[in-house]
């Protein structure tokens, strides 16, 4: 009821009770009357009805004056006070209660006053020391930035799940990807990128094998424990990676509480193709150089002691070993000059091997062989004081290698390993039967590139024996009559490390808050994750027609990520496809790609695995994903990739929040969540809108109740156009 | 009858002193360059004795002399491998293949005939 009405109601309520009062006075009075004196009123009255009636009306006046002023000052005051307070919570915290209306109201619109000037107080406050505390940390961002900017070596800081918290530039420029596009050369793909997988860059297992080793040396008391190892960046370069642990917060003091306390880890990358280039070069020389000269001298010595020995040879046979001593003297020398050229520029190599125990080192091979191999194997006599200088990684990808090879040639059951000490040597022996192997085999073996258990290395098994200053061949284990390969490898002294962590990297600054490191993990537990939180890649697919199955092709992938709930417009894939057919007059008009324009394009063979690497360890977001799915699943084989991770329809997302509709077209959407349609019809055009769309639903799904990953895909799936086949 | 001795050495600067030396002893003496052609040699040719040179090309010492040592019709021909390499790691390598002897170079010619002397039973 308006002020107004109500105020009229109260006014003819009091009205008619001042009426009601005084007719009844004056109905008691006439009951009081004689006939003789009613008979005398009642003409008075009658003759004056105007005037009681105009007195009644004019009662009206002052009761409204009155009860005007009781409204204004009991009513209306304390309205506009709780008004005046909304707006000061709400819309301006500057805003005062002006202070009117009764004593009471007055008093309580000057405690309201108070309590905003004292809640403003302590807003401006927090403000403040918000803004203090966030200058602080971005002063301390931009300390690190410049100090990582300056580095010479790449740095990339991940959370312990393996996603990319923090980069620098030349991580970025290290770590692009080899393919690039015809169409924009130069313009290759980086596989660094905040929020996304090193797993991507990385072998999994190499990071999760250094990971170990930390953990190992941690358990054991260590204080800074590094590991490193080299592997091969994706575009071939070799690097030498250096694994510090990130501790969080909580980390505690005792050996156990720090592995527990581990949060993620920084990696420092360094190229070294050129030096092991150069470390190649030199061993080369020193290999020339000393076996070069044994081989001269040989001849030289073996020529003067012939001649010594038979002093009366005849003159031609003398001639002739007096020859051979001056051209191997000169050979020598010419040598000498060119080694001391050569030498003079080469450089030191730190290929990085760290010590270990020899029975550690065979325990772990036994573990990745029966994981992955699922052999048996079983142990000889192991000598527990062998220590070795090892690249633990590549020596059990080496034995891994072998005895793959084994198993998938010769149908091996079973597999055995020895260890044991000849003079400075070890002796690891693989030691298998029931497969007559030959030396000739066993040589070519040694001389292949390896590849065991879904992963290729760059490096053959002699490189690696090589690396090692080790020597391996093939021959029949004395002890056994079993067949094996010995790996003969230089014992070591238990203590130091070959090659350590330069001086320096020990104390640490303490210059980042890893908030970030706070994200919850990417595994089984991913179902429960608030949408808000996850990590995605917005894709769209644009084609030659509308049916995979009967020969349509893929002509454009656009992609582009959302971490932490932005869109990063900065990370995306764009690829246009040779499909390897012709493209449609129609086809041409939607997409607006011509047959000239995927000339010299990749096939889509190339392009998938880069996607998929692109989108390593992200849901997936498509607009009406079933189609694009579709279409890349069709592709799968022939990429020799899978797309496995979770994947979210903005379709079918729609349908869920407005059931009612009809239109689930991206434009429709667009339009009623307010994103701009722009570069409709090119792949990432498409993917950004549909990026932008997400964003905007991830509110009002949460008013549905729906939260999380799990959540959004079941009530997708209940929705009518998930049935829908395509 | 005389003893044969097969000489696999690409570097002609030694075997031209192996030669002789070989000669002078009354051994009858073949000398090939290569891996390849020692291998065939052993066969052709029936040596008592192989001076077998580590690094030659086509085919290794190492190889030759695992090839040698695989042919049971083989197994008393005596092998020494001569080398410029020489860490104990290859010597190693050599005996472990089944090398009689292995000399590396430069060597004393004294004491390499007194090993041929000795592995020929002389």
């Amino acid at each position: 009821m308006s002020d107004r009405i109500r105020f009229a109601v109260a006014l003819a309520a009091a009205w008619a009770f001042l009426l009601a009062t005084l007719a009844a006075a004056a109905l008691l009075v006439a009951a009081d009357l004689s006939d003789a004196e009613r008979a005398l009123v009642a003409p008075l009255l009658r003759e004056h009805a105007p005037s009681v009636v105009a007195i009644a009306l004019l009662a009206l006046v002052p009761l409204a004056l009155i009860l005007g002023v009781l409204h204004r000052r009991h009513v209306t005051a304390p309205r506009q006070l709780a008004e005046d307070a909304r707006i000061i919570l709400a819309a301006n915290p500057a805003h005062r209660a002006p202070v009117r209306g009764s004593g009471e109201v007055m008093r309580l619109a000057e405690s309201f006053n108070q309590l905003a000037d004292a809640n403003a107080a302590l807003r401006h406050d927090v403000e403040s020391r918000v803004r203090d505390a966030n200058e602080r940390i971005e002063q301390e961002r931009n300390r690190l930035a410049a100090l990582m900017s300056e580095l010479a070596q790449s740095v990339i800081v991940c959370n312990i799940e393996g996603r990319i918290l923090l980069y620098n530039a030349r991580a970025m420029q290290l770590l692009r990807q080899p393919q690039e596009s015809a169409a924009a050369p130069g313009k290759a793909h980086s596989l660094v990128g905040l929020g996304r997988s090193i797993f991507a860059i990385f072998d999994r297992n190499l990071i999760i094998h250094a990971l170990e080793g930390i953990h190992d040396r941690l358990r054991e008391g260590a204080r800074g424990a590094d590991a490193s190892f080299v592997t091969t960046a994706p575009a071939g370069q070799l690097v030498r990676v250096q694994m510090a642990p990130v501790q969080g917060a909580a980390a505690g003091q005792t050996p156990a509480a720090a592995v527990e306390g581990i949060t993620g880890f920084v990696l420092v990358l360094d190229n070294i193709t050129r030096r092991i280039e150069a470390g190649n070069r030199r061993d080369l020389l020193l290999q020339t150089l000393t076996e070069g000269t044994r081989a001269s001298l040989g001849s030289v010595r073996a020529a003067v002691e012939t001649i010594a020995a038979f002093p009366d040879m005849d003159k031609a046979a003398q001639e002739r070993f007096i020859g051979i001593i001056g051209e191997e003297a000169q050979r020598l020398s010419a040598r000498l000059d060119q080694t001391a050229s050569d030498f003079a520029d080469s450089l030191r190599t730190e290929w990085p091997l760290e010590n270990m125990r020899g029975a550690d080192l065979i325990a772990a091979v036994r573990r990745r062989i029966e994981a992955r191999l699922e052999l048996p194997t079983k142990l000889e006599a192991v000598d527990e004081s062998v220590w070795l200088n090892v690249d633990s990684y590549s020596l059990m990808q080496a034995i891994t290698y072998l005895v793959t090879r084994l198993r998938e040639e010769f149908g091996i059951r079973e597999v055995r390993f020895a260890l044991e000490t000849a003079g400075a040597l070890a002796h690891l022996d693989v030691i298998w039967t029931g497969a007559p192997l030959g030396s000739e085999t066993a040589m070519t073996w040694q001389t292949d590139s390896m590849n065991a258990g879904g992963e290729a290395s760059p490096l053959t098994l002699k490189q690696i024996v090589e690396r090692h200053n080790a020597e391996i061949w093939y021959q029949i284990h004395k002890v056994t009559h079993r067949e094996c390969f010995r790996i003969a490898i230089p014992l070591t002294q238990p203590e130091e490390a070959a090659w350590s962590a330069p001086p320096g990297l020990g104390s640490r600054p303490e210059y980042y808050d890893f908030d970030l490191f706070n994200q919850p993990g990417q595994t089984p537990e991913q179902d429960n994750r608030p949408l808000a939180a996850l990590s995605y890649t917005v894709f769209d697919t644009e084609t030659t027609g509308l049916q995979p199955s009967a020969g349509d092709e893929i002509v454009s992938i656009g992609a582009v990520r959302i971490v932490n709930g932005r869109l990063l417009e900065h990370e995306v894939f764009e690829q246009l496809v040779d499909p390897r057919r012709d493209m449609s007059p129609e086809a041409s008009r939607i997409t607006g790609i011509e047959a000239s324009m995927l000339e010299g394009q990749p096939t889509i063979d190339k392009v998938l695995p880069a996607f998929r690497a692109f989108c390593e360890d992200t849901v997936l977001i498509a607009h009406n994903a079933a189609f694009d799915m579709r279409f890349l699943r069709l592709k799968e084989d022939a990429a020799g990739v899978r797309f496995t991770q979770p994947v979210l329809d903005t379709l079918l997302l729609s349908a869920v929040i407005n059931p009612q509709l009809d239109s689930h077209r991206l434009e429709a959407i667009a339009e009623r969540m307010g994103v701009n349609p722009i570069g409709r019809h090119t792949a990432l055009g498409d993917a950004i809108m549909t990026g932008e769309v997400f964003l905007r639903m991830i509110p009002l799904l949460a008013e549905q109740g729906i939260r999380t990953l799990g959540e959004a895909r079941e009530a997708s799936q209940k929705t009518y156009f998930a049935r829908v086949d395509y | 009858m005389g003893k044969k001795v097969l000489i696999a050495d690409d570097e002609p600067n030694i075997v031209v002193s192996l030669e002789f030396l070989m000669k002078q002893k009354g051994y009858t003496v073949r000398v090939v360059t290569d891996g390849e052609q020692a291998l065939n040699a052993v066969g052709e040719f029936g040596p008592d004795l192989v001076l077998l040179d580590v690094m030659m090309p086509r085919m290794s010492g190492y190889d030759v002399c695992q090839k040698i040592r695989e042919n049971p019709a083989w197994a008393d021909v005596r092998i020494v491998m001569l080398s410029a390499k020489g860490r104990d790691i290859e010597v190693t390598k050599g005996l472990a293949l089944g090398a009689d002897a292995y000399v590396t170079k430069p060597f004393s010619t004294k004491d390499l005939m007194a090993k041929v002397l000795e592995l020929l039973g002389e």
